[in-house]
């Protein structure tokens, strides 16, 4: 970015696009080694393009040169937090990686378990059995109302 | 009163830093956090009034201009946001720490738990203050940060397994909104939002929507709005209950807080309307069909968070004064109950020892007042009368039906059916967990809840009873707020008195 002139060059676009595609499709892997890798690809491809949406020239430092062959600074200043904070959710994924690691000996992302069942059940053909809540006449012991009916029976028979 | 602006997010930040460096006596870490967070409530009450009375409160950081500096802006919307949530924190704080003291130690490591959750408070925060677009993201990377740390927690496998997908999708929404940030500085020179207010307007409409679907795609992800809030039910019920609670509570919110300030600041107009309608009706059904089918506590409650979010997008979509006071109302309602539900899940774990609802029930007969706990709050996610569920829904679908034709008319009955399944869900927790006979997934003998841990909820119970006593008051918050935001002079005319440069 040091030739002048406020237009961006097609390399650096280029290299935007390349990033940025490599890190979707590492992203789509559920090996999480690759979803990392993709992060800090497409990271970089994001930071670039915002380097991309300023002017570009010399050093903005007062009193180095012509204030409008000066790049802007901002995107600079936005690029610089970003890097870190990409830096930050690197370092955090690659400890989960290693954590799944060392727990499971892979760093694959399984499926949820819920959405497994829910899978299993779809290939037999079955409806889910939830629980409604309902109990049998002797489902509770402390039910203190008995049925009058049967009582009323019994008394018959003893009479 | 400018001043005050920085505290909510200084103060939970350096509070994080002491409570880091106090790891070894918790007992100081513990009343460092709950002062803290009290100060940062207090002044959020003493912003949420001046921005009421007196108009928004600004504050240029370092002393330099809007354009050029960075500023902190508490507008009516601000700091009501800033008020519920700093409300929410606290008292989850009040029930972890009551927690903590039960546990015997096995599965929250508490000297990490109180510093990550200030920076968590802080992001959250800076979220709702952020007066430039990049402010507003840095804001979004320190509270994932602070919640990939919490959601984490303990590093066991199933936390890590769902962990990871939460990391990965939150990561990916990130980028999207930074590329987002990076188009749109791009585009207009600037990332101030009242300064961006003016500058949008002027570019032609294709590269505005193009910049406005990036923006909605990112908040959407993180707003768990419906084809994008797959993530949610997966990752969040297995995080501990305050932890999940927070969560549940604040982070969705901030997503849709965000997509509430992008569509009315940045981008007037209502061009993507249609499609805001469209995925705010699906979110309801979809959501609410899941909640059916859960048979897990949590889970259940995951489905109805996902479920009630496409309330506040339908207000936000109608793109009218009714319609924004009632998702502001909506937003506000559903914080509370939510975070409300899911302590009361907690608690449920705590005596029960299981939130699976195969394995539980009659807790209405073994625990009372748990039973209390657990039916205001959910007859009042239904939206029964006259808790401000049914306030904030009748006022959205009110707002529908004033706006007319087809599309909200669509949204009024599924909005009415997503009322009506979700009354379906919570009477079936009922029935199930806290009516029938008596059964415990524990075999341990029956010990006391903590008090500090029921109190904390009870006092979210009963905030949200007064969300309901003061409904009225509080719809005038929301109205007057949903007129300056649709506006946008107030705001803009605040960050910018001398006009825009």
């Amino acid at each position: 970015m040091t030739a002048a002139g406020a237009r961006p060059t097609l390399i650096l676009v280029l290299a935007v696009a390349v990033l940025v595609g490599c890190g979707v499709i590492l992203l789509l892997e559920r090996s999480l080694t690759r979803i990392l890798l993709g992060v800090i690809l497409m990271g970089n491809g994001v930071n670039m393009l915002i380097l991309l949406g300023g002017r570009s020239g010399g050093a903005p430092v007062v009193d180095t040169g012509p204030v409008d062959g000066m790049s802007d600074p901002l995107p600079q200043a936005m690029v610089l937090t970003a890097i870190v904070i990409t830096f930050g959710l690197t370092a955090f994924l690659l400890a989960v990686a290693y954590r799944s690691w060392y727990l499971t000996g892979d760093d694959e992302v399984p499926d949820d378990l819920e959405d497994r069942q829910i899978i299993r059940r779809a290939g037999r053909n079955e409806v889910s059995a939830v629980d409604l809540g309902g109990e049998g006449p002797d489902g509770d012991p402390e039910q203190v109302d008995p049925e009058p009916a049967r009582r009323r029976l019994r008394r018959g028979e003893e009479a | 009163m400018g001043a005050l602006l920085p505290l909510p997010v200084v103060v939970p930040l350096l509070g994080a830093a002491l409570t880091l460096l106090l790891a070894t006596q918790p007992r100081i870490q513990r009343a460092v956090s709950v002062l803290c967070l009290t100060g940062t409530f207090t002044v959020a009450v003493v912003l949420l009034v001046q921005a009421y009375r007196y108009g928004p409160v600004v504050m240029a950081i370092g002393g330099w201009p809007a354009p050029v500096g960075i500023v902190l802006v508490a507008d009516q919307l601000a700091a009501l946001m800033v008020v519920v949530s700093s409300a929410v924190t606290l008292c989850v704080l009040l029930y972890s720490i009551g927690q903590g003291r039960s546990e015997t130690g096995e599965t929250t490591p508490v000297v990490i738990f109180h510093p990550t959750y200030l920076v968590l408070t802080a992001g959250v925060t800076t979220a709702f203050l952020a007066g430039d677009l990049f402010n507003l993201f840095v804001g979004f990377e320190i509270l994932l940060v602070a919640s990939f740390v919490l959601i984490t927690l303990g590093g066991t496998e199933t936390r890590i397994r769902t962990g990871s997908t939460y990391v990965v999708v939150s990561i990916l929404s990130s980028m999207i909104f930074l590329t987002a940030v990076g188009l749109v500085y791009g585009a207009t020179g600037t990332l101030n939002l009242a300064q961006l207010a003016q500058r949008l307007d002027a570019l032609p409409d294709r590269v505005r929507l193009t910049l406005q679907l990036m923006l909605l795609l990112a908040f959407a992800i993180k707003a768990a709005v419906f084809p994008l809030s797959a993530w949610l039910p997966d990752s969040y019920p297995t995080a501990p209950a305050p932890v999940t609670a927070v969560f549940a509570g604040l982070l969705t919110k901030v997503g849709v807080y965000a997509i509430i300030r992008t569509e009315t600041l940045l981008f007037p107009g209502g061009q993507v309307d249609g499609l805001l309608m469209v995925v705010a009706g699906l979110t309801m059904l979809v959501g609410i069909l899941g909640a059916v089918a859960q048979s897990d506590l949590k889970r259940l409650f995951s489905f109805t968070l996902v479920s009630h979010i496409g309330y506040m997008i339908f207000g936000v979509a109608l793109s009218t004064a009714a319609g924004l006071s009632g998702a502001i109302f909506y937003v506000v309602h559903h914080i509370t109950i939510q975070t409300t539900l899911f302590l009361v899940a907690g608690l449920v774990e705590e005596r029960a020892g299981s939130t699976d609802l195969r394995r539980i029930g009659g807790l209405a007969r073994v625990a009372p007042l748990l039973g209390v706990l657990f039916f205001v709050p959910a007859m009042n996610l239904a939206g029964v009368p006259p808790f401000s569920g049914f306030l904030g829904k009748l006022g959205l679908l009110q707002a529908g039906v004033a706006a007319g034709g087809a599309l909200p008319a669509a949204l009024v009955a599924a909005g009415t059916l997503t009322s009506l399944l979700t009354l379906y869900v919570a009477s079936r927790v009922w029935n199930i967990a806290f009516w029938r006979a008596p059964r415990l997934a524990t075999a341990e003998p029956v010990v006391r809840l903590p008090r500090l841990m029921v109190g904390a909820t009870i006092a979210l119970v009963a905030f949200g009873l007064t969300l309901t006593v003061l409904a009225g008051p509080l719809f005038d918050v929301t109205a007057d707020a949903a007129t300056d935001l649709l506006s946008r002079t107030p705001y803009v005319r605040a960050v910018l008195p001398d006009g825009v440069p």
